[in-house]
């Protein structure tokens, strides 16, 4: 089974260019191409991770399974339950100091990486940059390391005076040796008069992030969702803005749309945010919610527990920004619904703008993505506004329902693929040649060595933000900027380039 | 329309000059009156300190009294620089050709190692895991091992795969050597398949350990017939018994090596010796190949045959020390071949020990082309002397990148001030005094050993530096210390290619001279009164 792939596409036309009448037995010839050459076990487990997508969702031949175990040593993308838990979920809150509980490296690996951009004081008010760590030794795994817990607390507080709160980020020996962290929580928590949340995502627990997400959520809810009013009183346009993480200034970008149409966020989940927002989020009227994946839990919880409705939106591009705009208002009264097309009318010049600079340089262009939880269905509508169009797309840590809200935004026989091996998506990348890959730093450097222009679309690339009105503009400028750069026409040298064929002339040739 | 308004509708980020269309992305856009104001307006909602009190806890945490605390801390660690050990182990089986990494344990944290691999080298890692949850918690990763070697066996056709261990497998116990065992009675590994393994728990050491531990596994694992010379051997030229006019073979080791230019550069210096180096374990190739239109799995990387026999050659030459011990250990011991003990040949002395030490093994002789070269360095490091001498710097890093680094800014007249070495130990601080004290530039160093960057951040706001010199995470140290960061080491994050030249050698002393003046230079550009702008430096 060969790994290498040439980059060069113009050898052989795409696979739709000779589809049968039938896409989705092309795209499922794809996919069987590409499994025949795994062990049986392993090819029966993968064909039911990636399918030809049926858009009404109503084909069962088409529905992915997800949320199982990866199996071993295929190369899966996926991270682990600490990642879900300290990475996506509490690491964002910038005035809390989130421990990295257990050896070092997990803290370690996760130091800065993410751009969950907060503002505030480094080191002051705002820890998100930070690298706290108990940095375990074997006597900690052999005696325990609660004593060590207990001492840190103290530290943390004499050291970081204004954090207004501690989380406990269990690492896998943890759970394994069976400290009781919540014990420790408890009594430092009083005896330091600070919240000490314990979160039990060790990594073993779960099949990936996703189990950490959930973890994380039920940590806030129990031990610091509802101890705390709003700072600002109460207002009928309260909303919290969940699943958000402000990655390049993300949740800011979404924020400033939401206020333009009249709307108070009390609080954000959790990019830029605080104890004090995770605390007093039971107030608002509505959650708004981004990531389904990662924050759905807490938004079913606000609504069984205090009534609070949740409408998911999508921030991505302008077909989207401008529905999720007009949902969201039909929650509020005339002023709101006014504010809204207002907003909207001073938006569409500058959506047209950045569609007309941009659109006809990428339209047509095809594109593959394989992200988290989100990412894989909420971008394709802005990748559409631009006129690209998405053939491949996937998740790392999707559950069915994720897959169901992502069937109805692809078109007929579209490759859909769960958890895909590192070798498995290259493969389909081989079959389907996308002008552009939008997957992650794991994956970045694979593709450009292919040729294969390629935009990280977890850290944006060290670029952002793409949510929101300025978003998109910044999104279409990316794109456009990697799929058009000179650099992937100097891959083959004129030494190697096939050579044009030779002319025939002068006497007794033969043409 | 207010004005704001007027600015929203019209201009968002979108900056328009003429035909031109500049958008503002996140390092302009939020510096915008609507989103000063927008973030003002959140503040009021986020319980914050006042301006008052983050003023005055900020100006407390960058005193003596603060100092003092921050060095009084016996359990908390903040922002270190370390690792784990299985990161090692995975740069370590990368290093040899058709070798995939297998991290035995949780899959998470192969998820991280190939991350920050990736985003140093800005290179594709593979690394396989055998994702272990929590029924192998319970029941143990026996059957995740075996059927992770097929698996992975079946998709990547490695030549072999480099075994480790996370925690998890660790605290569990789980017995590679039982595990491995069965997976070949069950046809999972073909007999004799090289898998060598290593136990790597992260709660010892570091990615130094990892690195060290895999790599003798290694070593020890296909050189095992020390003494047989097969005549495989001697018709593939890899034996070299008594001398018989060919060119005499070295073993390199570069140890846990953040620049695959060094690896090239101790190639070409040893060629102009004329000694043939093996290099074990080469991850030059692995994690710099070119852009060609294709992903090749394994690029380069040491054959495995060269390392049968490496036993042969000469000598054994470590770049570093602290990544090679038990590796060195084998060489010596086992092998019974000489080790060459040298200091990391970073600055010119080093690089003359270094030189020295490889002519007498070998019988060579350091040819006019390298005295030349040597000079030319000399010749640079004369002309920038004055803008390196008598200032103040804090280093940063592993222990032997750090200890390089010492000897040769006390040949420029530099003066080490803080020294930082979070996986430094009692015999790198001992090492690392005795260099200091040999030089008058020392004189003013204090050695801070298995310390961290909030340490390193009260150091360098009390004692202040000219300059500091370490990885990527010290940049916000640099900034509110209001000096400039050289970036060195590993991991570098934020600065694009530096991995890719040499710090070893002459060469690597001429780049790292050439980076340290530049940035100082650069501080005084952006630092000069009008007046003072000079043309000529």
């Amino acid at each position: 089974m060969t790994t290498g792939m040439t980059g060069n596409n113009d050898s052989d036309p795409p696979v739709a260019a000779k589809a049968p009448p039938e896409p989705k037995a092309a795209t499922q010839r794809v996919i069987d191409d590409v499994l025949a050459a795994y062990p049986e076990k392993l090819r029966k487990f993968r064909n039911k991770h990636v399918k030809p997508n049926d858009p009404s969702g109503t084909d069962k031949e088409c529905e992915v399974k997800s949320n199982i175990k990866s199996r071993p040593g295929v190369m899966t993308q996926r991270g682990c339950a600490y990642a879900g838990s300290k990475g996506v979920v509490f690491g964002p809150v910038k005035d809390m100091v989130h421990l990295s509980h257990g050896p070092i490296g997990c803290g370690q690996y996760s130091w800065g990486g993410r751009r969950n951009y907060a503002t505030g004081t480094p080191g002051i008010d705002n820890f998100v940059n930070f690298q706290f760590t108990s940095d375990f030794q074997e006597k900690d795994i052999v005696f325990g390391g609660n004593k060590k817990l207990a001492k840190i607390t103290e530290e943390i507080s004499e050291l970081f005076p204004l954090a207004r709160g501690i989380s406990l980020q269990s690492e896998c020996p943890v759970g394994l040796i069976g400290d009781d962290i919540e014990s420790v929580a408890k009594t430092q928590g009083e005896a330091l008069n600070l919240p000490i949340i314990p979160v039990r995502c060790e990594g073993f627990r779960g099949v990936s992030q996703s189990l950490g997400h959930h973890i994380a959520n039920d940590a806030i809810r129990d031990f610091l969702l509802g101890t705390k009013e709003p700072m600002v009183g109460s207002g009928d346009y309260d909303v919290a803005l969940m699943g958000d993480y402000n990655i390049g200034g993300d949740a800011w970008a979404s924020r400033r749309i939401l206020e333009d149409m009249g709307l108070r966020v009390i609080a954000q989940w959790s990019g830029d945010g605080t104890l004090q927002e995770l605390a007093s989020a039971h107030r608002a009227k509505i959650s708004l919610l981004h990531c389904y994946r990662s924050m759905n839990y807490i938004s079913i919880h606000l609504e069984e527990e205090y009534g609070i409705p949740w409408e998911e939106y999508n921030f991505f591009g302008p077909t989207k920004i401008v529905e999720s705009m007009r949902r969201i208002a039909e929650h509020f009264d005339d002023s709101i619904k006014e504010k809204t097309e207002q907003a909207i009318t001073r938006y569409e010049p500058y959506f047209a703008e950045v569609q007309a600079r941009y659109g006809p340089r990428l339209a047509g262009k095809r594109v593959m993505l394989m992200l988290g939880g989100l990412r894989p269905r909420h971008t394709i509508g802005a990748y559409e506004d631009l006129g690209m169009e998405v053939i491949g797309t996937g998740f790392e840590f999707a559950h069915k329902d994720d897959y169901a809200k992502t069937a109805k935004e692809l078109g007929d026989a579209v490759l859909v693929y769960d958890d895909p091996p590192a070798y498995e998506l290259e493969e389909y990348a081989k079959a389907l040649k996308p002008d552009l890959m939008g997957a992650g730093i794991k994956e970045k450097y694979v593709y450009h060595k292919m040729g294969v222009p390629f935009r990280q679309m977890h850290s944006w690339d060290y670029s952002g933000p793409y949510h929101g009105v300025e978003g998109f503009a910044v999104f279409a400028r990316d794109m456009d900027t990697t799929i058009s750069s000179p650099s992937w026409d100097l891959f083959t040298p004129p030494w190697q380039a096939p050579s044009p064929a030779p002319a025939l002339v002068g006497a007794g040739s033969d043409v | 329309m207010s004005e704001s308004a007027v600015r929203r509708a019209d201009s968002g980020n979108l900056d328009r000059t003429g035909d031109a269309l500049r958008v503002l992305d996140h390092n302009e856009l939020f510096g915008l009156e609507e989103y000063v104001e927008q973030h003002a307006a959140k503040r009021e909602m986020e319980a914050a300190p006042s301006d008052e009190e983050v003023e005055k806890t900020l100006a407390w945490t960058r005193g003596w009294e603060y100092r003092e605390r921050v060095f009084a801390r016996e359990a908390l660690v903040i922002n270190p620089l370390k690792a784990c050990q299985p990161l090692g182990a995975v740069l370590a089986g990368l290093g040899f050709a058709g070798t995939l990494p297998y991290v035995h344990g949780s899959q998470g944290c192969v998820a991280y190692f190939r991350s920050h691999l990736s985003r140093h080298f800005k290179e594709p890692v593979p690394a396989v895991s055998s994702s272990m949850t929590e029924d192998a918690a319970v029941f143990g990763g026996q059957a995740n091992l075996i059927e992770g070697v097929e698996n992975a066996r079946a998709l990547y056709e490695p030549e072999m795969m480099a075994i480790s261990t996370t925690c998890m497998a660790e605290v569990i116990g789980d017995d590679l050597a039982m595990f491995l065992g069965t997976a070949e009675q069950k046809g999972a590994l073909p007999v004799g398949f090289p898998a060598p393994f290593a136990h790597t728990p992260s709660f010892v050491g570091s990615h130094l350990t990892g690195y060290d531990s895999m790599l003798c596994s290694i070593l020890s694992f296909l050189a095992k017939d020390v003494n047989a010379d097969t005549e495989a051997d001697v018709e593939a030229g890899l034996s070299f018994g008594p001398p018989t006019g060919a060119r005499p073979r070295i073993n390199v080791l570069p140890g846990f090596d953040p620049y695959v230019g060094n690896v090239r550069e101790i190639r070409r210096l040893l060629d102009q010796l004329g000694v043939d180096v093996t290099v074990l374990g080469d991850h030059s190739d692995s994690l710099d190949s070119p852009a060609d239109g294709q992903y090749h799995l394994y690029p380069g990387g040491t054959p495995l045959a060269e390392v049968a026999a490496a036993p042969e050659a000469v000598a054994s030459l470590p770049l570093q020390a602290f990544s090679t011990r038990r590796s060195r250990e084998l060489i010596r011991d086992t092998w019974g071949q000489p080790v060459l003990d040298v200091a990391p040949p970073i600055g010119i002395r080093n690089t003359d020990a270094l030189l020295m030490a490889v002519a007498e093994a070998t019988g060579t002789e350091i040819p006019a082309e390298v005295t030349a070269e040597r000079g030319r360095v000399i010749d640079a490091i004369t002309d920038s002397h004055p803008y390196v001498h008598g200032k103040r710097i804090a280093v940063a890093g592993d222990p032997d990148l750090v200890l390089g680094l010492l000897a040769f800014l006390l040949e420029l007249g530099a003066e080490p001030t803080h020294i930082l070495c979070t996986t430094g130990d009692a015999e790198f601080e001992r090492a690392a005094y005795d260099l200091l004290g040999a030089s008058p530039y020392g004189a003013h160093a204090t050695v801070w050993t298995g310390k961290d960057a909030w340490h390193l951040r009260s150091l360098v706001l009390t004692e202040p530096v000219d300059l500091i010199i370490g990885p990527s995470h010290l940049k916000g140290v640099a900034r509110e210390a209001d000096v400039p960061l050289v970036r060195f080491g590993f991991p570098v994050f934020d600065r694009h290619h530096l991995h890719r030249y040499p710090i070893i050698g002459y060469a690597g002393a001429l780049n790292l001279l050439t980076w340290i003046v530049n940035t100082v230079l650069e501080e005084l550009d952006r630092k000069a009164p009008d007046f003072g702008l000079d043309i000529v430096r």
